[in-house]
């Protein structure tokens, strides 16, 4: 079946079959391996992408129930020159990753929560980063890269 | 260069920002599933559902002649194509026999021994196809009796012709008669039983290859998930497949995550490399995270009784400990050494006690092959002895810290009595900054405002020790290794200044090519910019040993000082010619090369452009270009230490146990990026409080079913599970590497679930509890205050 969505605000158009998954388009047939596969479970959240301005976990939804939709990847999300989106910055700057792995779903789980709740407290970014697994950093910096990422997306 | 002045240059100690974040936030990283060759084929591999069983018959004709299969190999065609998988290390029983080493093939032969063991190799033009022709794949089997319990082991049914009564081996280590004798002078006996939960390693990228063939170049390239791609190629060429090393080429590029889990040769590796042949097509093969759980390597599984002999003032006279671990189905790479040397050479902790002894028997059983995971024997260790150190205070009514003051080595170098040699250290400074930054005087008036409301607080101390920086080649090979331990460095100096290191190390988040440029940067003067770091590919770094024990600063990195030596004597040469000076007047600091009492000078730059265009040169004795390559081998382990101290609250109505506070304070000798020792620190301890609180692999002990085989069933820490931590260091440099480091990747999960626990049970004192074991979910810790209570 034809599916048609806005990735990362590129118009793409692509030939699946009915029961291919969202994450499957992205990184087979779009070739944006950004998106990451950790599980087979909907646990991990490695594959976490913002559909029409929600975060969502691309492994689990078909491609189809994204017909029409506005994807973000992690892809999309630094400016056109290369400079990074603030929460990766913060990311960086707070040393919230070390594999990269799960780094792609972390980053765009706190970009979807500080557009929501800009002040959220450390507590309550712990509770919305639930359904993502790091395996890596014991969270305490991803919690502090998400609070110094939304303030500098609150002051951009 | 001595670790005291190295300490001391520019960068050495500076939280720089890691070089390798922007690809990985921007989703340019290449992990192995990342990278799609030309005509790709894809493989799945028919797994058994059967904890043991003979296979009567495999039938793949319905699944061959399904749309898009390639081909189907199963464990006969590989016969007489290869050797099975080895084992790294050999352990032998006290009388001198080795252990029993039953044949591990790549796929199984007439029986299968845990639930995913495989069986058949599936290859077809896409995955999907692949999938659906491993469906299709008959297999009739006659189903065994199991077992998964090392308790049940000697007794239940045998895995292996080649390993009666499923013994795997018996290790000893220590005098035993003159333990006996110390317990027999002994004023009180602390004796304590233990289980060490089973783990699964879970790092979030699963294990991924793809091998590939060239009939035109006649070479194998294997890209596959692995933290130590040189010894990946080694065991693959000279153990299993007789291939020449030269034709192998082994890239591990982004890795995912490994603690451990991705250090081993795994049979898939091994089929997918000789099926590229066979097939002549590259073929990629991704584990399915419930593949993982039932296939990667887990970590753990003891089963231990301890006994500590002590004078009437809790002076440790001698410690007797037996252990009972369990290897699983078969012998993973490093499995045998895990709960051997890696163990029981770790058990006199940071304490004088004069005298251990130590008996291990390693079993087989009907369960994935238990191997290495981080920290690997030295968390087993640790949680064994600091349990039994806390028991002892409580038994004799000394404080936690007090039983360990009393007991504390105070000077090094300190020979224990199981082989080991500590370099330096310093316990009691290591203890006190811990409980300063604990706030241990405040911890009453916690206990009281908890209990306030109805809660029970607990503190718990753990006082940990490790062996890192593996290993002396000489001293690990008289032990049983069946490889070197050393690493290998090289430092490519380019015409204009910059510079490309190639490690033998590999990092997998550990953040090498940022801590490594630090090193380089700080030794030659130029910026950490200007330093490139290559690792995990056999095609371009010239050897190395990989990524495990952490291992990779102290060995790695002095790899990487002895290159640096070797350029800088040959730098000082160039520039000695170039100043016309003697080379001996030569000084070389903060990139520019001076000669003593004269105002000469040339840069670094201008000596590296001289080395590559050489018309002022001395071409008679010396040649061109600026490259040099060193191997390390170490002369003895490092010895990272520390204290945690860790506070809880239990809600004895639930059972329900928070972590309040936990403190960390670890000598990990010099730092060279904190920011990045922290973060492995962070990390360590979540998964070793993991351990302590949540994480548990359980089999069905009738049936060997896997129970947790999914992160729905099997609890690994998420966000909000744990709180931050404080973290301290003190320093005391190593004093046998160039660098003075010690290693800082495994610590937080060593030293971590004994201080839980010992919490747990300080807390529950008061009701009577006196056994517990991990992991302390709700409904244990309910049941243990129900136990006591009855």
């Amino acid at each position: 079946m034809q599916v048609q969505m806005k990735v990362n605000n590129r118009q793409v158009s692509v030939d699946v079959p009915p029961h291919t998954l969202l994450v499957q388009v992205l990184r087979e047939h779009l070739h944006m391996t950004g998106t990451h596969v950790g599980c087979d479970t909907a646990q991990c959240g490695a594959c976490t992408v913002i559909k029409d301005g929600h975060a969502i976990k691309s492994c689990n939804i078909l491609a189809a129930q994204a017909d029409g939709a506005e994807i973000t990847t992690i892809e999309g999300i630094a400016a056109a020159d290369g400079t990074m989106h603030p929460m990766q910055a913060a990311f960086k700057e707070c040393h919230g990753l070390q594999c990269g792995f799960c780094t792609p779903g972390m980053v765009l789980s706190a970009i979807d929560l500080c557009a929501k709740h800009p002040n959220a407290s450390a507590a309550e970014v712990r509770t919305h980063l639930e359904g993502n697994m790091c395996r890596c950093t014991g969270y305490q910096n991803i919690v502090k890269a998400v609070q110094q990422g939304a303030a500098a997306m609150a002051s951009a | 260069m001595g670790a005291s002045d190295f300490s001391n240059l520019p960068h050495i100690g500076e939280s720089v920002r890691r070089k390798e974040d922007y690809r990985f936030l921007t989703g340019a990283g290449q992990y192995t599933d990342d990278i799609t060759m030309q005509a790709q084929s894809y493989a799945v591999f028919v797994r058994s559902p059967h904890a043991h069983a003979v296979i009567k018959s495999i039938d793949i004709s319905a699944a061959s002649a399904m749309p898009g299969v390639v081909r189907i190999f199963i464990g006969k065609d590989l016969e007489g194509k290869m050797g099975g998988l080895p084992c790294g290390w050999l352990i032998n029983n006290p009388d001198g026999t080795p252990m029993n080493e039953p044949p591990h093939p790549v796929l199984a032969l007439g029986k299968v021994r845990h639930v995913g063991d495989q069986l058949a190799m599936v290859i077809a033009d896409t995955l999907e196809q692949a999938k659906n022709a491993a469906e299709a794949v008959q297999v009739d089997y006659d189903v065994l009796p199991a077992v998964v319990d090392v308790r049940d082991a000697a007794t239940g049914p045998q895995l292996h012709d080649a390993a009666p009564n499923n013994k795997c081996y018996k290790w000893v280590l220590g005098d035993k008669a003159n333990v006996d004798a110390a317990f027999a002078n002994a004023a009180h006996v602390t004796k304590l039983d233990l289980i060490n939960n089973r783990l699964v390693p879970n790092a979030m990228e699963p294990r991924v290859a793809i091998g590939n063939y060239s009939r035109a170049t006649e070479e194998y390239v294997l890209y596959v998930s692995n933290q130590n791609p040189h010894v990946e190629r080694l065991l693959m060429t000279a153990f299993v497949l007789g291939l020449p090393e030269h034709k192998v080429r082994v890239i591990a590029p982004d890795v995912g995550g490994g603690f451990g889990s991705k250090i081993y040769l795994y049979a898939e590796d091994v089929a997918l490399t000789w099926a590229a042949k066979e097939v002549n097509r590259s073929i990629k093969w991704t584990c399915e995270r419930s593949e993982s759980f039932l296939t990667d390597a887990h970590g753990r599984d003891h089963v231990s009784h301890a006994e500590m002999a002590m004078d009437k003032d809790g002076k440790f006279l001698g410690m007797r400990v037996h252990t009972h671990a369990n290897l699983g189905a078969y012998l993973s790479t490093f499995s045998t050494a895990v709960p051997t040397i890696l163990y029981a050479t770790l058990l006199a902790g940071q304490y004088t006690c004069p005298q251990i002894y130590v008996e291990v028997d390693s079993w087989f059983t009907n369960t994935a092959p238990v191997d290495a995971y981080r920290g690997a024997g030295r968390p087993e260790a640790t949680y064994l002895l600091e349990r039994l150190v806390s028991r002892c205070g409580w038994e004799l009514g000394l404080s936690q810290d007090e039983i360990r003051k009393r007991n504390f080595i105070n000077s090094w170098p300190y020979q224990t009595p199981v082989a080991l040699q500590y370099d330096s250290g310093d316990y009691i400074g290591c203890m006190t900054k811990a409980q300063d930054m604990a706030d241990v005087a405040g911890f009453p008036g916690r206990k009281s405002a908890s209990a306030a409301k109805g809660l029970l607080r607990g503190i718990g101390y753990s006082s940990y020790i490790e062996a890192c920086g593996i290993a002396p080649s000489n001293i690990a090979g008289a032990l049983g290794a069946r490889a070197g331990l050393f690493e290998c460095g090289e430092i490519r100096v380019h015409p204009t200044g910059s510079v490309t290191v190639f490690t033998g190390s590999h990092s997998h988040g550990q953040g090498h090519e940022t801590t490594f440029a630090q090193v380089v940067a700080a030794r030659l003067g130029v910026s950490v910019d200007a330093v490139d770091v290559v690792h995990g590919d056999t095609g371009r770094v010239p050897f190395g040993m990989g990524t495990y024990g952490s291992r990779s600063i102290s060995v790695g990195g002095a790899a990487i000082m002895k290159a640096l030596d070797k350029i800088e004597t040959k730098a000082k040469k160039i520039a000695a010619h170039l100043m016309e000076s003697s080379d001996a007047d030569v000084e070389f600091a903060n990139g520019e090369f001076t000669v003593k009492g004269t105002d000469k000078k040339v840069t670094f730059g201008q000596v590296a452009l001289t080395a590559y265009v050489p018309h002022n040169y001395p071409l008679d004795k010396l040649e061109p270009g600026l490259n040099e390559t060193a191997f390390y081998d170490p002369t003895n382990f490092t010895f990272p230490a520390g204290t945690y101290i860790c506070e809880v609250e239990i809600d004895p109505a639930t059972g329900v146990t928070r972590v309040e506070k936990f403190t960390a304070v670890d000598d990990f000798g010099t730092i060279i990026n904190p920011m990045i020792v922290e973060g492995q620190v962070h990390g360590g301890l979540v998964q070793g409080i993991g351990q302590a609180m949540m994480e548990n692999c359980v089999y069905d002990r009738e049936t060997g079913q896997l129970l947790t085989g999914s992160f729905m069933d099997y609890a690994m820490p998420r966000a909000d599970d744990f709180p931050d931590f404080l973290i301290g260091n003190i320093c005391t440099p190593c004093t046998h590497n160039p660098l003075g480091t010690k290693g800082c990747g495994e610590a937080g999960a060593i030293g971590s679930p004994p201080a839980v626990i010992n919490a747990v049970l300080d807390a529950l004192h008061g009701l009577g509890v006196k056994e517990f074991d991990m992991p302390a979910t709700p409904h244990r810790v309910w049941e243990a205050i129900q136990a006591a209570k009855a």
